[in-house]
């Protein structure tokens, strides 16, 4: 693939950095592979945006290294890392037209007026925008506005790609479709790529490989199925997509939930009660004619259609569950109605009330 | 809107206009008038006190001391005030109220106050360094900075500076780039602003220059008045209506620049 050909491998080690006494990144180690697009995802406050700041030098560790393509970048200013950064808020410069913004890093580059006009040109392309290279910011709209950035990195060459929740000033139909768009470009430009996000749905749909934090630390990295599907702890399971917290008690290497037994996640927990975290699409659904009252019988009280899918709330007296399932069978069982519930015995984690959590 | 009501309207702006025209400008038609008055009750009208300016070797002095002091305040305080307050904004933020605090505290001390205070500088500057009127210029520096650094933080308070040098250092750029090609151009309006009230307050200072020993247009003027009264207004004139022109070309500007 072209992609592994001209991106550089991009190393953190063991990154450190506070903020008076509060740490905002607790030994960060991360490898990105050539031409990757890894993205960390995490609450506000978990050290995402200090981590990318610290590649970009625009900030300095307290220690740990930045290492470009085995080069050792940490002591680098900003302005000679060379990084290509699209950030939150819309950064183009209000008084240069698309075309200006697109070509100003290549004029501190010394790149000839006519190479610049070409590469510019080639740049807007890439993102669609030929026909605006003389608009300025203010006549651009904001998914507009991200793609000059995005164009205005790129042209540059960068050796690292940073992307810092470019989208999250977005709608959302903009932003799904600029999501697609930046993945497109990101993989033709073949440039390793750091993607800052919150955004859970975006993170997994983007990236080759998702890092999820918490607290200034790697909780688990994997590829976007193995977050989803196998989240290393109760924090990411909680993190990344919905999940119902349901009591439950440990024993004989299984949990019992509601008379149902569930493989566990954790193989050597001790026995005991646990919450186990059971993912909506783990719970089916069917009529309940009997009326025989049981642990798993409740009341939908709520359906919020989806689209292909639907999000059925049930009632089961003590507590809610969620089920999501295709929508033509969520419409068979309207709010009101008495349903049985199952859980599909996927391997779940048990989460011990707030405890250290379990290693990566 | 009905039509009755936008006549009214009009009529009330125009009402508005005339009677802040008449305000601003009677006082100064009549020191026009004045200066015109010869020197006994019967004469005809003169120029003669306007011919003077020019005519008077020291008044001429005293205007052009007074525009090189403006300019020199002018870009002086750019030249220390915007670069500091960028940095504070981008790298001390905490510091920012203790900026603004230091930058507005001229405007609560008396003049006479500060030129008490800066005497003993002024004197050792004179024996020490220059005895110019230029020298002025430092003191008339701590007096514009209420004023500019209210211009100036509109200026950047309309633009991200943050995200704009970051792109921009990114990108390559060094922090002199960042100013000169980023921020500069993104406020240009509110350092013509910035720029234009120092001059309108240097060009109006007497208490400074006339404490210190210095002639500079108001000292001039107040000098002149005592030997020919008609000389001395028609410069105040002049002055004003140079001091209404700078006013307009800055709200003029600053309209242009509008987004």
């Amino acid at each position: 693939m072209t992609a592994a050909q001209t991106g550089v491998e991009v190393r953190l080690e063991d990154l450190r950095r506070s903020y008076g006494g509060v740490t905002a990144l607790d030994g960060l180690s991360l490898t990105l592979a050539p031409g990757e697009l890894v993205a960390l995802l995490g609450p506000s406050g978990c050290g995402k945006t200090t981590a990318m700041r610290l590649v970009a030098g625009l900030e300095e560790a307290n220690s740990g290294r930045v290492m470009f393509g085995g080069k050792d970048v940490t002591g680098l200013s900003a302005n000679k890392r060379d990084v290509g950064m699209v950030f939150q808020a819309y950064s183009l410069f209000p008084h240069m037209t698309a075309a200006q913004n697109v070509t100003f890093g290549l004029q501190l580059h010394r790149v000839g007026a006519a190479e610049r006009k070409r590469r510019a040109g080639d740049m807007l392309d890439l993102v669609g925008l030929s026909g605006f290279a003389n608009r300025y910011a203010h006549q651009l709209s904001g998914g507009q506005q991200q793609r000059v950035a995005l164009a205005r990195a790129l042209a540059i060459k960068p050796t690292v790609l940073l992307l810092d929740e470019p989208l999250s000033a977005l709608d959302a139909k903009v932003r799904a479709r600029l999501r697609d768009e930046i993945r497109r470009v990101q993989l033709e430009a073949g440039v390793t790529t750091l993607f800052v996000t919150h955004d859970q749905e975006e993170a997994l749909a983007i990236a080759d490989r998702v890092g999820v934090m918490r607290e200034g630390r790697l909780e688990q990295l994997g590829s976007p199925t193995e977050i989803y599907t196998r989240p290393a702890t109760p924090f990411v399971a909680e993190f990344v997509g919905l999940t119902n917290r349901m009591p439950g008690i440990v024993k004989f290497g299984m949990v019992e939930v509601r008379g149902t037994q569930l493989p566990l996640v954790q193989q050597d927990l001790p026995a005991g009660p646990g919450t186990a975290l059971v993912r909506p699409e783990a719970v089916s659904l069917a009529s309940d004619h009997d009326a025989v009252p049981g642990p798993l019988i409740g009341t939908v009280i709520a359906v919020a259609f989806l689209g292909a899918t639907s999000r059925v709330t049930v009632d089961l007296g003590d507590m809610t569950v969620l089920a999501q399932l295709p929508t033509s069978q969520a419409s068979e069982h309207p709010a009101g109605t008495r349903v049985r519930l199952s859980i599909r015995p996927d391997p779940v984690l048990i989460a011990r009330e707030e405890k250290a959590p379990a290693e990566p | 809107m009905t039509r009755s009501r936008r006549v009214k309207l009009q009529l009330f702006r125009g009402a508005v206009f005339l009677v802040l025209g008449a305000f601003v400008l009677a006082p100064i038609a009549a020191m026009f008038e004045f200066s015109t008055r010869g020197t006994k009750v019967d004469s005809p009208r003169t120029l003669v006190a306007w011919t003077n300016i020019v005519n008077t070797p020291d008044l001429i002095d005293a205007i052009v001391a007074s525009l090189e002091l403006a300019a020199i305040t002018s870009i002086a305080m750019l030249v220390l005030l915007l670069p500091t307050m960028v940095w504070v904004r981008l790298r001390l933020p905490s510091l920012n109220r203790i900026v603004e605090f230091l930058c507005l505290l001229p405007l609560t001390i008396p003049a006479i106050a500060l030129v008490v205070g800066l005497y003993p500088i002024s004197r050792w500057m004179r024996i020490n360094v220059s005895d110019s009127i230029l020298m002025l210029s430092i003191f008339y520096l701590v007096i514009v900075l209420p004023y500019s650094y209210r211009a100036l933080d509109a200026g950047l308070s309309a633009i991200d500076v943050k995200t704009l040098s970051e792109a921009a250092r990114s990108l390559g750029a060094g922090w002199g780039t960042v100013m000169l090609r980023v921020i500069v151009p993104n406020m240009s309006s509110a350092i013509l602003n910035a720029g234009l009230l120092s001059v309108a307050v240097v060009l109006g200072e007497y208490t400074f220059a006339n404490l210190l020993n210095y002639q500079n247009l108001q000292v001039a003027i107040a000098y002149v008045g005592q030997v020919s009264a008609g000389t001395s207004i028609a410069v105040s004139v002049a002055s004003l209506l140079f001091a209404f022109a700078l006013l307009m070309i800055l709200s003029f500007a600053g309209r242009g620049r509008a987004r």
